[in-house]
């Protein structure tokens, strides 16, 4: 695969070369050259106002390993001092999901891996698991890369799942790229989104994006897993596959799938795994696990975000935000902006680079809504966008907006809050 | 001390805008960066090589030809040596193959006690690569390093975590990688440019570090783009106006009311 240029085509427009994210495009005698700088990002093709550049047939792929022996969707479950992570739950209603796309007879399967863990084992039963592996072993207690690279690769060599999910935490994004390494697969980070199925897929990129979908099949029987994720700092989003080999892994953020309701009279099948790690092969000693002190910003399943910018001005300004986190029942986040001029903690980060939220509500404060801020937010549900400029990127992907001054609107939005109803139907009254 | 930083020249992503009418990158002007984990990653390298002046810090990079110039500023930054890692064969790598080209230009340098990487690049935002440089040599790893100390060949890290942190001990040689609240890293001082340029920057290709051509490259990798789009605004909302802010703040309410948001 590779992108080519038709170069009885090319007009020397240089579109391309403004479309071109990576700057692989040269222009030589007025005509298109691609550099090695290029991706295969295919951001080119659709710029091309001349349909000059294709991508080069996929050659005949030579099918070295036998995929077909990869079956069934397993999910990392990560535990800490043995209390799973909310994103361990979250990705077993997502692997539930994309398990009964590839097929009837494909299960979601826990990966469990500690010590003295087992009492989780009906949890993650009642959240959707099919059936749980369980590796269990004192040298596990902690996480460590090597222990827990080496008993999960064995897992996965012997019962080849065709899908394995991580939670994109500091420890799913230091293990997962070490096993996809040690099983040379691929490995995508920090997906947003997975997909099986072509025709969902299609529906997605038809209802969110300007993509042209008509070289997509939608009853193609592709079953590769299709994850899409933001890249170049969320100015793009792209759609990575693992065509060759197995299993197709990936870190998902913790946030963005959504949990299976619980049900404590769902059983699964139980599969111990045994090991035989040897205290030698852990090459890291962790001497100690220390929780900061400071109070958890727990922005992913908080319902109402009110999240300031530099537009507060100062520090101070996040005493009025967290006065109407207070009255809205929500938590405090913040730009990125906010964070690197010392003004909250980065707990509080919201975007690209801090935590991706989908609150019921999200208030923007003073934030103007640069991109890598838009990454981390814009799948909320509502959004409300208060800023002095009328020209804030914000105000694009707001459903709410009020141009004016943050200081004397949040006021009177806390003043008015509790008299929502009363507003609401006075209204209606009106209306009558 | 011998020490092998790698570091990524990346555009500053920062500095991308998006053409609202055609929704396509705009790119014109964009510079190129010194990663900023990789930054944090030779200033403790840096840091090290002031406490101990015997220590010979080289930075190795993968990259076009262009990524030199990131090479010149972390020389003039302080680095000895530099090494750019560029050959066409390696165009299109995803993180799989570009860990087999580094891990065999590391295999190549030979003589080291430790790794120093950044976490991730922003334009790719994976974290992969450094911990996949150390399963290829076979070291242990420890990502997220916040603090790092060391005692003959004994080091002392503290890893971050999301709520907090793990105190974490290894012995070298080994991969870590950093992240900002490592350090803050330095400026290019006047001597390190006037010396920096006086450096030869030798530029290996993949038939200098003996990789396999079957782990490097497009075709290699596991991993493919299948599609790639900006993602749609979704449309702009509705703008409340009104007499005032009370005004505004109660029109607010009632729309959330009567969509029953609130």
């Amino acid at each position: 695969m590779a992108i080519k240029i038709i170069n009885e085509n090319c007009k020397g427009c240089t579109l391309c070369v403004k479309a071109c994210p990576f700057d692989a495009i040269d222009m030589v005698n007025k005509l298109a050259v691609i550099n090695e700088k290029c991706t295969v990002c295919n951001q080119c093709i659709p710029a091309c106002p001349f349909k000059a550049i294709e991508k080069e047939a996929e050659k005949e792929v030579v099918k070295v390993k036998d995929l077909s022996a990869y079956k069934n969707v397993w999910v990392y479950t990560e535990q800490r001092a043995g209390k799973l992570m909310n994103v361990a739950l979250e990705l077993l209603g997502e692997g539930y999901k994309l398990s009964r796309e590839i097929g009837d007879d494909r299960k979601v399967c826990a990966l469990l891996v500690g010590y003295n863990t087992e009492h989780l084992i009906p949890v993650l039963f009642s959240y959707g698991a099919d059936a749980v592996y369980h590796i269990n072993d004192p040298l596990l207690e902690n996480y460590t890369t090597d222990g827990y690279t080496k008993v999960m690769s064995e897992a996965i060599t012997e019962y080849k799942p065709e899908i394995v999910l991580f939670g994109a935490t500091h420890i799913g994004r230091d293990l997962a790229p070490r096993i996809a390494a040690r099983l040379d697969t691929g490995l995508t980070a920090d997906c947003t989104r997975l997909d099986v199925k072509t025709s969902n897929y299609v529906d997605y990129l038809e209802k969110y994006t300007t993509l042209d979908t008509s070289s997509l099949d939608r009853n193609s029987t592709d079953k590769n897993l299709k994850q899409t994720r933001p890249a170049f700092g969320g100015n793009i989003m792209a759609t990575i596959i693992c065509p060759k080999n197995r299993p197709q892994m990936s870190t998902v953020r913790p946030g963005v799938m959504t949990k299976l309701e619980k049900d404590e009279t769902k059983v699964g099948e139980l599969i111990k795994v045994q090991t035989n790690l040897k205290a030698s092969d852990i090459r890291t000693e962790v001497v100690e696990i220390i929780k900061a002190t400071k109070e958890l910003v727990s922005l992913t399943d908080a319902e109402f975000i009110c999240s300031g910018g530099r537009g507060l001005g100062d520090p101070s300004g996040f005493d009025l935000i967290k006065k109407l986190a207070d009255k809205v029942g929500g938590v405090v986040g913040s730009s990125r902006a906010a964070v690197d001029a010392g003004w909250i903690d980065h707990s509080h980060q919201v975007g690209q680079t801090g935590t991706t939220v989908k609150p019921k509500i999200y208030f923007a404060c003073g934030i103007s809504g640069a991109i890598q801020h838009l990454a981390g937010m814009q799948t909320s549900d509502i959004i409300i966008a208060i800023n002095k400029d009328p020209d804030a990127p914000i105000f694009e992907v707001a459903d709410y907006g009020i141009v004016g001054d943050l200081y004397k609107v949040i006021p009177q939005l806390i003043e008015e809050w509790d008299k929502a109803q009363d507003l609401y139907e006075a209204e209606l009254y009106l209306k009558a | 001390m011998k020490i092998i930083v790698c570091a990524k020249q990346v555009p500053d992503t920062n500095e991308v805008k998006i053409d609202p009418v055609k929704n396509t990158l705009i790119r014109e002007g964009v510079p190129s960066i010194l990663n900023h984990d990789d930054a944090n990653a030779l200033e403790e390298a840096l840091k090290i090589k002031t406490a101990y002046p015997d220590t010979h810090i080289t930075v190795l990079t993968m990259g076009p030809p262009q990524a030199k110039d990131m090479l010149t500023e972390c020389l003039a930054m302080g680095a000895d040596e530099a090494i750019l890692l560029s050959d066409r064969a390696f165009a299109g790598s995803d993180t799989w193959a570009t860990s087999n080209a580094l891990a065999a230009a590391i295999r190549k340098i030979g003589d080291f006690d430790l790794v120093f990487a950044g976490r991730q690049a922003i334009d790719g935002d994976t974290a992969q690569v450094g911990p996949q440089i150390a399963e290829k040599l076979d070291l242990p790893q420890v990502t997220y390093v916040k603090e790092f100390s060391f005692e003959g060949k004994n080091i002392t890290v503290k890893r971050a975590l999301e709520d907090g942190y793990e105190l974490i001990k290894l012995k070298m040689p080994c991969v870590l990688t950093a992240i900002k609240e490592l350090n803050q890293p330095r400026y290019m001082s006047i001597p390190g440019i006037y010396n920096a340029t006086k450096k030869t920057i030798p530029t290996w290709s993949a038939a200098d570090v003996a990789v396999d051509l079957a782990e490097v490259g497009l075709e290699a990798s596991p991993t493919n783009v299948y599609r790639s789009f900006t993602p749609a605004g979704k449309g702009k909302g509705i703008m409340i106006e009104g007499e005032g802010e009370k005004e505004q703040a109660q029109k607010l309410l009632i729309s959330l009311k009567i969509k029953h948001i609130i």
